[in-house]
């Protein structure tokens, strides 16, 4: 389609309308609430692993306190900081997409995609190390003492539930460098960057479910030895 | 089937029309109108609802001597399994949402479509790719749990094929979940002027609720299969008691999802009965905010019954005694709805057109599968009939008395917008009236059956039985001949049928104010609403009382 002379800023936004929307400013809102109503069925998703970990858990707190006693809290917490800061990252691009400064929004998106992967590769040392050390559920499972049950449990849940959390970071990586290329050519304007704004509040919302996963996992009970 | 929906050669010209915006496969396979899918949704969940029907009938050919005659006892199991996969899942719970709210939401409310037309195609995709995995399980052997898939039988006994049926419903839930969000989305955002929230048509209403549902309940179900999965696959014990799993965790989470789901297909019934009631009453809805409430009512206390399905499953007694109380109060709503429907006929012109059949059957079905439900959370008397065909009967009064008469109702209320054709309304209430003849006969002598203690999944019974499953059986046969009937005159009248008009009921939505079958943006221009919902008193008297 050769277009005579470049779309300025408004006559773009506004050719990013769809035919069934009336204003920018519905197709914005549908969009975002769209979103929200999505994390509460993600919310809902997680819930199921959630109620089987608080089941478990309470059948027999030393159990599962023994077997988190394996968690290397190190790494742990250093991955904790590092989606803290892509949540950061993200939020930044976000106010870069609304203020329309391209550069920064490009290095922003960048950065949470890196940290994104930084923590997958903390992740995957982790599993590594779990799996060397016999703590894969299963004929393989190998735990000291009598807290063997309790033991193949929690590390059911720990790989069901981290397992779920990562394949949401893989997604969410795919969902900000598909972002990023749009951001590249130039896609998005202040008028129009719900795209970002929405995914931003996915890429949040997978940040939170790590936050009540860590201590969940890692720090519950670890004063007992 | 676009050869089939191509007009028949007339004087007049043909009337453009989201059915005339093209002919090609594509351009079915690509549509983004949410009309099409609709229609793309009701060849599919026609082809679920006869492959079920086929099930139930082989159960029901078994079923009519006492001795295990005409199937294996694994056979009969993988029937009753996938007969309620199935009609469940593949048909019960897309039917009414999927293509009639489809359909009819975005026209209702005035908008040109629904607010994510790409994610509506693409949850249609996901449905039959679910689709696809359960058939694979059916011809390569079926599987044999029960629909409700048990642990730990399906995660460790069963050797059938659970994994690609668990995995059909897990992404066929997708596609409700995607549904329901569109829904939720569009009768939030997408109103037209005027279109306030209490001149909503009633069926928005009860598909707002039932989207709720849909969002709330599917991702419980989902992960619950991904749990079943990840057992069967990698041995995590989360369910089997060898593992240190337990079995009763699954049956929560397979009911909190699995009871509001009985809403899920009921309340979109009821929101057609609500749309059918006034236009042949010709009157106003009696009590239309409670009708409207009634629905989220049901949609919230649904959430908060799913214990009644365990109380022989070793749960607290004390949970059991909530459990009964909370699903007592579901009644309320229900009938709140019962007795409104029944008042808005009350000294109403009514006439006896199909649809207005299809709905008083609903309400009269839907009453004896409510108040036998009240039997069932009585703790005793659930104790006594568990698992007999009391049950079986207390919910086939639900989802087929209530949900597929609803949908009927619904197919033929809406027929003549859909396709701009009138079928034989001769016929139409000869098969209204064989479907409502053949559903008694096939499931009251099954609430007599439980009550003397037939079980329920077995494929052999004492002879002294046998009269009462002749009967059934009989019934069952007369229902899936009342079934067959509207496939044929409904295709019959695509073809040959006369034009319908745009309002051929004098109906008041906004559905009815534009062409039949309407244009592909549904309104030549958005209409603005300045009047109050099913508006069937004369104009003079609005103006003079308002």
């Amino acid at each position: 389609m050769a277009e005579p002379r470049p779309l300025s800023r408004e006559e773009y936004a506004a050719s990013r309308l769809q035919h069934h929307f009336v204003s920018m400013e519905q197709q914005r809102d549908a969009s975002t609430l769209a979103m929200w109503v999505f994390l509460v069925t993600e919310i809902l998703f997680f819930g199921g692993f959630f109620l089987t970990y608080t089941v478990y858990r309470w059948q027999d707190p030393v159990g599962f306190a023994h077997a988190s006693q394996n968690m290397d809290i190190v790494l742990g917490t250093v991955n904790t900081a590092v989606l803290i800061i892509s949540s950061l990252t993200m939020a930044m691009a976000v106010h870069s997409a609304a203020t329309g400064r391209r550069k920064p929004l490009l290095a922003y998106l960048s950065a949470t995609i890196l940290l994104g992967f930084a923590f997958l590769g903390i992740k995957a040392v982790e599993y590594t190390d779990h799996i060397h050390h016999h703590l894969f559920p299963g004929p393989g499972f190998r735990f000291p003492g009598p807290d063997k049950p309790a033991a193949e449990m929690f590390f059911s849940l720990y790989f069901g539930m981290t397992g779920l959390h990562a394949l949401h970071m893989i997604i969410g990586i795919g969902i900000v460098g598909t972002l990023l290329v749009m951001a590249y050519r130039g896609r998005f304007t202040p008028e129009y960057h719900s795209p970002i704004e929405v995914s931003g509040l996915y890429w949040h919302f997978v940040d939170i479910v790590w936050i009540f996963l860590f201590p969940l996992l890692y720090l519950i009970g670890r004063h007992l030895k | 089937m676009s050869a089939e929906m191509t007009p028949p050669l007339v004087d007049a010209p043909p009337r453009e029309s989201f059915l005339t915006a093209g002919y090609g496969v594509k351009s079915w396979l690509l549509t983004r109108d949410h009309k099409r899918i609709a229609l793309l949704y009701l060849a599919s969940i026609t082809f679920f609802f006869f492959l079920g029907g086929l099930f139930a009938l082989l159960i029901r050919l078994e079923l009519l001597t006492p001795e295990g005659d005409l199937v294996q006892p694994e056979t009969y199991n993988k029937l009753f399994t996938m007969h309620g996969i199935v009609m469940v899942f593949f048909f019960l719970i897309p039917s009414i949402p999927a293509v009639l709210g489809n359909f009819f939401i975005p026209m209702m409310i005035g908008a040109k479509d629904l607010a994510f037309p790409r994610l509506n195609l693409l949850s249609w995709y996901v449905y039959m790719i679910g689709g696809l995995f359960t058939l694979w399980a059916v011809v390569h052997g079926g599987v044999d749990t029960g629909w409700t898939f048990y642990a730990p039988f399906s995660t460790v006994s069963s050797s059938s094929h659970v994994l690609p049926a668990a995995i059909g419903i897990f992404i066929t839930g997708f596609s409700s979940i995607l549904t329901g969000l569109n829904f939720i989305v569009t009768i939030h955002t997408m109103r037209a002027p005027g279109m306030t929230w209490f001149r909503l048509p009633l069926f928005v209403w009860s598909h707002y609720a039932t989207s709720l549902i849909m969002v709330l309940g599917t991702p419980v179900i989902a992960v619950t299969l991904l749990l079943v999965a990840l057992e069967r696959i990698f041995h995590l014990g989360f369910f089997d008691p060898a593992l240190g799993g337990d079995p009763v965790l699954f049956q929560h989470l397979f009911w909190f999802y699995s009871h509001p789901a009985v809403y899920i297909m009921v309340l979109p019934a009821m929101g057609v009965v609500s749309e059918i009631v006034p236009t042949f009453a010709r009157k106003s809805v009696f009590g239309y905010r409670f009708v409207a409430y009634a629905s989220v009512a049901i949609a919230v206390l649904g959430f908060l019954v799913w214990g009644h399905h365990m109380f022989v499953s070793g749960q607290s007694v004390y949970a059991g005694l909530f459990f009964s109380l909370l699903s007592f109060f579901v009644a309320i709503p229900s009938a709140v709805k019962v007795f409104n429907w029944t008042a808005t006929m009350y000294k109403g012109s009514i006439s006896w057109r199909t649809p207005m059949l299809y709905a008083i059957g609903f309400i009269g079905l839907f009453t004896i599968g409510g108040l036998t439900g009240l039997f069932l959370a009585t703790l005793g008397v659930d104790v006594h009939v568990h698992d007999t065909y009391f049950i079986i009967a207390h919910f086939h009064y639900i989802m087929v008395g209530g949900a597929i008469m609803g949908y009927l109702g619904g197919i033929h209320y809406w027929w003549p917008k859909i396709s701009g054709k009138l079928y034989s309304e001769g016929l139409a209430k000869f098969a209204a009236f064989v479907v409502f003849v053949g559903f008694n006969l096939t499931f009251f002598p099954q609430f007599i059956l439980g009550y003397l203690g037939m079980p329920r999944r077995y494929h052999s019974y004492p002879p002294e039985f046998q009269v009462l499953n002749v009967m059934s059986t009989a019934g069952a046969s007369i229902l899936g001949f009342g079934y067959v009937l509207p496939l044929a005159y409904l295709f019959w009248s695509m073809r040959y049928g006369r034009d319908a008009s745009s309002n051929p009921w004098g109906a008041t939505g906004l559905e009815w104010q534009t062409t039949s079958p309407p244009p592909t943006e549904n309104f030549p221009v958005t209409p603005v609403v300045d009047w109050e919902p099913y508006e069937y008193r004369p104009k003079k008297e609005v103006a003079a009382v308002g």
